[in-house]
């Protein structure tokens, strides 16, 4: 996507507007802070060349609308799950469980609306809060007790998914009231006139950009204001014509189908309000602290148990919204749903940059991995690529993007 | 005198963006002890990576010559097998394997894949008695103390048929009871004809050991100097690491008139700390200490005194088990059981353990130094990170911290700036009380000046200092007035008039066996 902006080397006139390096040209600039910044743009690139290839191998196929729209839902919950992943990894731990937590909210949700009559607001709403207290138990024996994460999440998985098993009584429930259904399928309703596109979809997309291009307009004022240095003016410019022209893609591509999916929107959410708080939050901070140096985290005074215990209890309920999306969309809830979700989640969040070891990571970082086996995913799909090799080739996805970042970081370091 | 042994000849190594080294050459005769100093970031770390082919023939400029020809190592492996082996700060051991699984850990002796468990326990102890240890070979390394283990690691390296023994700063985590030891052992190696190259700060330790010292500033080589002779001296070497003459080495100071009217700033009392696992073992007994404001107050202690323990246990209880004791802050009683309290009231500890206890390296520098006082940038729970960024950019510039962002990771710096970080941290969140825990630790001579600096500063903005060291001299520069502990306990006072370095030494050593 940005990609191709990149390569256009734009003989725009050398920046007047001075700068550090504005002598060296644009590209020169795109190229200065591309390599400076590899590990965030790295796994982008690689997105776009992935969009990139499959779009030519599929003939146009992957970008057609309705793909374009498919692929958001099919990889809703993958991603709303990499998101939690994301900071139960920068904490230094890491949840298997969720696949199975997955499963076991749907089941419950399936027993509440299909077996109980709830309806279906108020089991959203339980769900939630079921999730959340599924995942504070296992917080509250890895923060408070000791226990490793990998082992009491791994009792997780085991007991989440027998409990489905027991709640479902080995049947698939199911259909879901359409209200719940349309978490999972749902697109925002259409009004005003008729065009060919959907128009609150396109005034959507707009205020997407209003809201980005203003918010960037406003950083780096206030940078300049507090004397700071900024990015050189071109490069600024750049970049938010790569943002607007992504975003308008995008838009452009929903809008002419059935507009946006109401998944996104909810997705979009979460990605904004994570991304805030991991980055400008002091909770968010504490979770890096206690990730890449514990015991200098505790000797900071963060309150590294609470933290840990929020983390967990987070993913519950991201995995509880997560196991809704996909009931609704399957609008069944089975033994076996969720299977292999916790792998999904995790690979995701390595490729998008986390860190063994912990202390690393975006959230942007974690959508992008998702959106990097989303896509493979799909594009295999449309070519009738079998999943036996469909498997093989995500494996080696994973590897190659973490055998480049290790291979980048040896190169700058030492 | 005999031959060369070993030859480097202006070697340069460049990483992107930097010239680690520009020109080094040295020259080590064999059968000697040569040292090697220079400030931290100097180089001599990786000069001595180019010898032993971390840095592959290749990477750098140059040429090696050992024993008489041309060499180009293209991976430690190959050094190793021509009898060069370097022994790191930071220990190569597997704690739960035994002595003997250790020592020849890569080199086992085995046949057909199957280790033959006779002749390496036999062997093992052989090297264990040569290095001066009569541990039994199936002990684990985790059960044996850090002087030891530094023995173990030369153990292992004499198992290699080691000629040229690289040890970088092997002194700086023991005590001297461990230090002297290990000299000696450095010294009768000599004996038998081991040549050996030591990275070390301590100068007092290089006259004892070293016959030549080869002094390297900003990746260039400066001279190499005869110990032996008279014109040597630590000033020498100081000017030399630094390039300049440093005839000051404590920046000035008028010395605390004590306020007796007020209530110490800090004040603990009886306080007693058991060990966290062996909890018989009291770590501290019975301290009782007072720090006023605008007071630089030592702590001296050597390793193992409970200096760090006693620091850490009144800070939120980060350490052992608290039997007893009470804290006062400006004459009032307060509790102190989690870091956030002692945080809350004012108090700041500066761990004498950055990399562990101290930073989060892979952060950068502008998030490692909000981290404490993150509520001083944050409103309602979120960080303005302009503010943030503003109040690190002022720490980089007036603690001199040497980087170009403050977006810089912090484990790219260098151990001086890295506590300068640390500081940077600790005086944001704005205490009343600094415990300052060897706050210049492996940091160079002139990083170590501007640290002292700052803390003179800080006792001089009203703040009381307690200044944890186990370095006698750089005590009575600093302060006003020292305590001195042993074994757990205190056991002296002196003001700084009265207070040498005999006489704190003496109370330092003070029933050291008695308590055992």
């Amino acid at each position: 996507m940005s990609t191709d902006v990149t390569k256009s080397p734009a003989a725009a006139p050398p920046g007047k507007s001075g700068g550090p390096a504005a002598d060296g040209g644009l590209l020169q600039l795109v190229l200065d802070g591309l390599r400076r910044n590899m590990r965030q743009y790295g796994m982008l690139i690689a997105l776009g060349l992935i969009v990139a290839l499959f779009a030519v191998w599929t003939d146009g196929d992957l970008l057609l609308p309705r793909n374009v729209s498919n692929l958001v839902l099919q990889n809703s919950y993958v991603l709303i799950l990499a998101i939690g992943m994301m900071l139960v990894i920068i904490a230094g731990h890491i949840d298997l469980s969720v696949g199975s937590l997955t499963a076991f909210i749907g089941a419950f949700a399936a027993v509440l609306t299909v077996q109980h009559d709830v309806s279906w607001p108020v089991a959203v709403v339980l769900c939630l809060i079921v999730g959340a207290i599924a995942g504070s138990v296992q917080g509250f024996f890895i923060a408070y007790l000791g226990i490793p994460s990998f082992i009491a999440t791994l009792a997780g998985m085991l007991i989440f998914r027998g409990m489905t098993e027991i709640f479902l009584e080995g049947q698939t429930l199911g259909p879901f009231p359409d209200g719940l259904q349309k978490m999972g399928n749902g697109f925002l309703p259409e009004v005003g006139p008729t065009t060919n596109y959907h128009n609150i979809t396109l005034l959507l997309g707009l205020a997407v950009i209003v809201m980005v291009v203003l918010q960037e307009v406003r950083d780096r004022k206030r940078q300049q204001e507090f004397s700071l240095d900024v990015v050189p003016r071109n490069l600024f410019l750049l970049k938010i014509v790569a943002i607007v022209a992504a975003v308008l893609t995008v838009t452009m591509l929903l809008a002419s189908y059935k507009g946006a999916p109401i998944i996104l929107l909810v997705l979009g959410a979460l990605v904004v309000g994570y991304g805030y708080i991991m980055r400008n939050a002091v909770f968010g901070r504490h979770i890096y602290a206690i990730g890449g140096n514990l015991p200098a985290a505790k000797l900071s005074g963060v309150k590294d148990k609470k933290v840990t215990f929020l983390v967990f209890l987070n993913m519950g309920a991201l995995a509880a919204l997560a196991g809704l999306v996909v009931a609704a969309r399957l609008n069944a809830a089975g033994p076996k749903a969720g299977l292999n979700f916790e792998l999904e989640a995790i690979a995701s969040a390595f490729i998008g940059g986390a860190s063994m070891s912990g202390g690393v990571g975006t959230v942007l970082g974690a959508i992008i991995g998702g959106l990097v086996l989303g896509v493979l995913n799909n594009g295999m799909n449309l070519l009738g690529v079998g999943s036996d090799w469909q498997q093989v080739i995500k494996g080696m996805a994973l590897l190659a993007a973490v055998g480049f970042d290790v291979w980048n970081k040896r190169k700058s370091g030492s | 005198m005999a031959g060369p042994v070993l030859e480097m000849r202006s070697i340069v190594k460049t990483f992107p963006g930097v010239k680690a080294l520009s020109d080094v050459t040295l020259t080590v005769r064999q059968g000697e002890v040569h040292a090697i100093c220079g400030e931290n970031g100097a180089g001599k770390s990786t000069l001595m990576k180019v010898l032993s082919g971390v840095h592959p023939h290749g990477t750098y400029e140059g040429e090696i010559l050992f024993e008489g020809e041309t060499v180009s190592f293209k991976d430690i492996r190959a050094s190793e097998q021509r009898g060069i082996v370097i022994i790191h700060q930071e220990l190569a051991l597997v704690p739960y394997l035994s002595l003997a699984e250790n020592i020849f850990l890569g080199n086992e002796h085995a046949t057909r894949g199957l280790i033959n468990w006779n002749d390496t326990l036999r062997h093992a102890s052989e090297l264990l008695r040569r290095v001066g240890l009569s541990d039994h070979p199936e002990t684990r390394v985790a059960d044996i103390g850090v002087g030891k283990q530094q023995l173990v690691e030369i153990a292992k390296a004499l198992s290699k048929k080691v000629k040229l023994l690289i040890l970088d700063e092997p002194t700086a985590a023991l005590n001297d009871e461990d230090s002297d030891k290990l000299l000696d052992l450095i010294l009768e190696l000599k004996k038998q004809g081991i040549t050996a190259i030591i990275i070390s700060h301590k100068l007092n330790e290089i006259r004892k050991v070293a016959d030549s010292v080869t002094i390297i500033r900003d990746g260039q080589s400066i001279e190499t100097l005869d110990v032996k002779s008279a014109e040597t001296n630590e000033d020498r070497i100081i000017s030399g690491m630094v390039g300049r003459d440093l005839d000051n080495r404590f920046p000035e100071r008028t010395p605390h008139e004590a306020e007796s009217g007020a209530a110490p700033a800090l004040e603990i009392r009886n306080w007693t700390v058991h060990h966290p696992i062996d909890q018989q073992r009291k770590v501290v007994d019975d301290v009782s200490v007072q720090v006023r404001r605008g007071e630089i107050v030592g702590i001296a202690g050597l390793m193992g005194a409970g200096r760090t323990e006693l620091a850490m246990s009144v800070f939120g209880r980060s350490y052992g088990r608290h039997a007893g004791g009470t804290v006062l802050k400006d004459g009032k009683e307060i509790r102190t059981k989690t870091v956030a309290e002692a945080v809350g009231h004012g108090i700041a500890y500066v761990t004498e353990d950055r990399k562990h206890y101290g930073l989060n390296l892979i952060d950068t520098i502008n998030r490692n130094i909000s981290l404490t006082a993150l509520d001083k940038v944050a409103k309602r729970g979120i960080v303005d990170e302009h503010e943030e960024r503003q109040v690190s950019e002022g720490y980089r510039k007036s603690m001199n911290i040497k980087a170009p962002t403050v977006f810089e990771p912090v484990g790219k710096l260098s151990g001086g700036n890295q506590q300068k970080v640390v500081l940077s941290k600790w005086i944001f969140a704005g205490p009343d009380v600094l415990i300052l825990d060897e706050p210049t630790r492996g940091i160079d001579v002139g990083a170590k000046y501007e640290i002292y600096t700052v803390i003179d500063q800080l006792a001089a903005q009203g703040k009381a200092v307690v200044f944890i060291s186990s370095e006698l001299p750089e005590l009575l520069g600093m302060c006003d007035r020292i305590y001195t502990m042993a074994a757990g306990r205190l056991t002296g006072e002196f003001p700084r008039a009265e207070a040498t370095q005999e006489v704190l030494m003496r109370q330092m050593t003070k029933d050291k066996e008695v308590s055992r």
